[in-house]
């Protein structure tokens, strides 16, 4: 692309065209972050909303839809409070490693075959790297408030996140194992469009890894069952308790960001991001040179939307773990099956080296046979408490 | 060198899990506890004192803000003790009305406790579908009497208002509708493995301890001790009605542990629908306020009543010496026994887990400090 760009422009040097080109993808990116971020806030308070049977931000905008301006606009013209014993610098500083290290992570994420900020072969590496950010801030923000239980919610956070990256990078080898590749979308191209063509039903051993990816990936965001470092009802607000204003909101932008990732992730390296079926490819193609583009991107995003979604369900119907318990989950029974799955994809690799599609259909049936008691748990939850719902004692 | 030293944290008397103003004096290495003191006082009005001050009638409204989560017993106790001291006996269908009001009070009561306590592990969902039920007892409360919170309902001699004509079918309208609902609560959260985890084998108080300590109601039932004023020195119509009484039998760890003290107040809904119900059913037609005398004026004696209310054995203690005010009234409550245990069971539990001890003992701040 930069190429093709600076044969455009040949009067410019190189160095600026690539200066400038990044600038561009860089506005794009955070644009996107921020009109990801907030509209999510809104939704994921409608949806705890609906869920704790009570309606939820619906005043500002149609259905509150731009609640997350307002709340955004608040945030900015609050006072910026620092707390007097503060080590200011790194009171000042915190937020920015947080809200950068899930920023970061964006290059690399393929939208579709061309939407990507940067096709790293490296991509893999340069996520957990960057996602690695985060704690800095987090144990920066704990320490620099003088607040002792600030202090404790940095100290949960880094335990937590350094023991979640374990089993998280683990389960992410297994990826690189079948696709031989750090590239995002080397990954996804070595995947199908097909369900038996992803990787989480290529093998059992991939299975429980995509299992540990989940689980290892919503402890990185800091988010129910293991927002230990923020748990409202022991630590206060944990490591953002000091924080007010502008900063504060750094925080959770990075918090709703990460979901994203976390969905986006799981939707290119285990659930074949945005290929679509040939079919579809054809008839797109024969519309024009965008229209297949905008079917991966869809595609892309209906999978990322999938956990996102999850992601909140699960925050607000979930109670917290406790520390020693988070420590237990991680190293007792992720890290030890994480290996497992290595060395079992390995294996398998080595003896089906074309796949076993019997055992392909066998995950994908028995997958859909979950989320299916999960559909009808839900429906018969709904119908009993639609049965409920009409009750007022009008007195 | 490194050096290392506890850390002395204040928590409290503004802390979201302190539930009002508790304040508890932590001393922590990392999570886990040393010591922890608990500090009480941010909440004392002098109830005693006051007492001494405005007479016995007068004081029936200040019973309300004793513990304003149940107030229907606190009125009932008070009530009772002074128609002890006074001898006066109220009628037979306000009998029936204090203990309608009381067991409904009682579920209101709990639910707050097991939202809360689902809050503080947590899971925010269980808090708000708690205080959702608590609404329609609010409204039969309104019905009632026309209060939500500080009812001022037991009067001396009776009650203030007889039921409405449709009391007993919207109040059989709730019940129907509420009994599932626990189930659904079970299911959201009671059954749930997390939350299981978190409060099994956490808190334990053995069963000498709880008496020790002078545990009362669910808590030391929570601990094996099948007590019960309403059982074992019974009261108003509490023996012509059938009921259980549940007790701790660590269904998933100890016995005393946080969730058999959870697991009580959720079997006592159950049982306080079953004795709403008998009570609707038997409640008979006639008066409701018995013959007092504009100012009460006891014969010179000492009383002490008895009132299970929903943290325990409420009692009061009330001196007369002839006058129209109490010589002296001491008010026995549950919270504030339950207070002291903390500072037994606490050290090695982790700040988590002392969140989790605090709210499973249900205590209330007025309550504990009047």
């Amino acid at each position: 692309m930069i190429q093709q760009l600076s044969l455009l422009f040949p009067m410019l040097p190189m160095w600026l065209v690539q200066a400038i080109w990044c600038g561009v993808v860089a506005v794009l990116l955070l644009t996107f972050f921020s009109l990801f971020a907030g509209p999510v806030s809104w939704l994921e308070r409608r949806i705890a909303g609906r869920i704790m049977s009570r309606i939820g931000p619906n005043r500002v905008g149609p259905q509150g839809i731009i609640q997350w301006l307002a709340d955004g606009v608040k945030n900015f013209l609050k006072e910026d409070l620092i707390p007097r014993d503060a080590d200011k610098i790194l009171f000042r500083f915190a937020p920015y490693p947080v809200f950068l290290g899930v920023t970061l992570t964006l290059v690399t994420l393929p939208f579709s075959s061309l939407l990507i900020g940067a096709d790293l072969n490296v991509g893999l590496l340069y996520i957990v790297g960057a996602w690695g950010l985060v704690v800095i801030g987090l144990i920066a923000a704990g320490w620099s408030s003088n607040n002792k239980w600030t202090l404790l919610g940095g100290m949960r956070s880094a335990a937590q996140m350094i023991s979640y990256e374990i089993p998280l990078v683990l389960s992410l080898l297994v990826v690189v194992l079948m696709s031989g590749s750090l590239s995002l979308q080397t990954i996804i191209s070595s995947q199908g469009a097909s369900p038996v063509e992803w990787f989480i039903f290529s093998n059992p051993f991939a299975f429980i890894a995509f299992v540990i990816f989940m689980i290892s990936a919503v402890a990185e965001g800091n988010r129910t069952p293991f927002d230990l470092p923020e748990a409202e009802s022991e630590l206060v607000a944990g490591y953002n308790t000091e924080y007010s204003g502008m900063r504060f909101l750094f925080f959770f932008f990075a918090e709703w960001g990460n979901l994203y990732v976390i969905g986006a992730l799981a939707a290119s390296l285990f659930l074949g991001g945005w290929q679509i079926p040939a079919g579809w490819r054809n008839f797109a193609s024969a519309q024009g040179p965008i229209l297949p583009h905008v079917f991966e991107v869809l595609m892309f995003q209906l999978k990322t939307w999938i956990w996102v979604l999850l992601i909140i369900q699960l925050r607000w119907t979930l109670p917290r773990l406790r520390v020693d318990q988070l420590m237990k989950v991680s190293w007792k029974y992720l890290t030890p099956f994480a290996f497992v799955s290595i060395v079992g994809t390995g294996l398998w690799m080595v003896v089906f080296p074309e796949g076993w599609l019997f055992m392909k259909y066998l995950l994908l049936f028995s997958m859909l046979a979950v989320i299916g008691y999960f559909v009808w748990r839900a429906i018969w939850q709904l119908r009993f408490t639609k049965s409920k719902a009409d009750f007022k004692l009008i007195v | 060198m490194i050096r290392t030293e506890e850390m002395t944290i204040s928590m409290g008397p503004q802390h979201p899990a302190t539930h009002g103003v508790l304040r508890f004096i932590v001393k922590t290495d990392g999570e886990v506890l040393h010591e922890v003191k608990p500090d009480v006082g941010y909440l004392h009005r002098s109830m005693e004192k006051i007492a001494e001050k405005v007479g016995y009638i007068s004081f029936q409204p200040y019973t309300d803000r004793i513990d304003y989560v149940c107030a229907m017993t606190c009125n009932h106790a008070y009530a009772m003790a002074v128609e002890k001291a006074a001898g006066i006996s109220a009628p037979e269908r306000a009998e029936y009305l204090r203990v309608i009001a009381s067991e409904l009070n009682r579920i209101s009561s709990h639910l707050i406790m097991a939202g809360v306590m689902a809050m503080d592990i947590g899971a925010f969902t269980p808090f708000i579908h708690a205080i959702r039920e608590r609404e329609t007892v609010n409204d039969l409360f309104e019905m009632l009497c026309g209060a939500r919170l500080t009812y001022n309902y037991v009067r001396i001699g009776g009650v203030s208002f007889d039921a409405p004509a449709n009391f007993k079918e919207k109040c059989v309208e709730f019940l129907n509708h509420f009994e599932p609902i626990i189930d659904e609560f079970n299911r959201l959260i009671s059954f749930n493995k997390i939350y299981v985890e978190r409060l099994a084998n956490v808190g334990v108080v053995s069963r000498e301890d709880a008496i020790a300590y002078n545990l009362v109601g669910p808590n030391l039932r929570g601990s094996g001790v099948r007590f019960d004023v309403r059982k074992d020195i019974p009261y108003s119509i509490y023996p012509k009605i059938d009921f259980n009484v549940p007790v701790g039998i660590g269904e998933a760890g100890k016995v005393g542990d946080c969730y058999d003290r959870y697991m009580i107040r959720i079997r006592e809904m159950k049982e306080s629908c079953k004795i709403v119900r008998q009570a609707l059913e038997q409640m008979p037609e006639g008066e409701i306020m018995a013959k007092v005398p504009r100012k009460i004026k006891p014969p010179v004696t000492e009383v002490y009543s008895r009132c299970e209310s929903a943290r325990g054995d409420m009692g009061f203690y009330l001196v007369s010496d002839g006058t129209d005010k109490p010589y002296r009234l001491k008010i026995r409550t549950g919270s504030f026994s339950a207070m002291s245990i903390v500072e037994k069971i606490a050290p090695g539990l982790m700040i988590a887990d002392l969140v989790a001890f605090i709210s499973s003992l249900d205590v209330v701040a007025p309550e504990v400090d009047r």
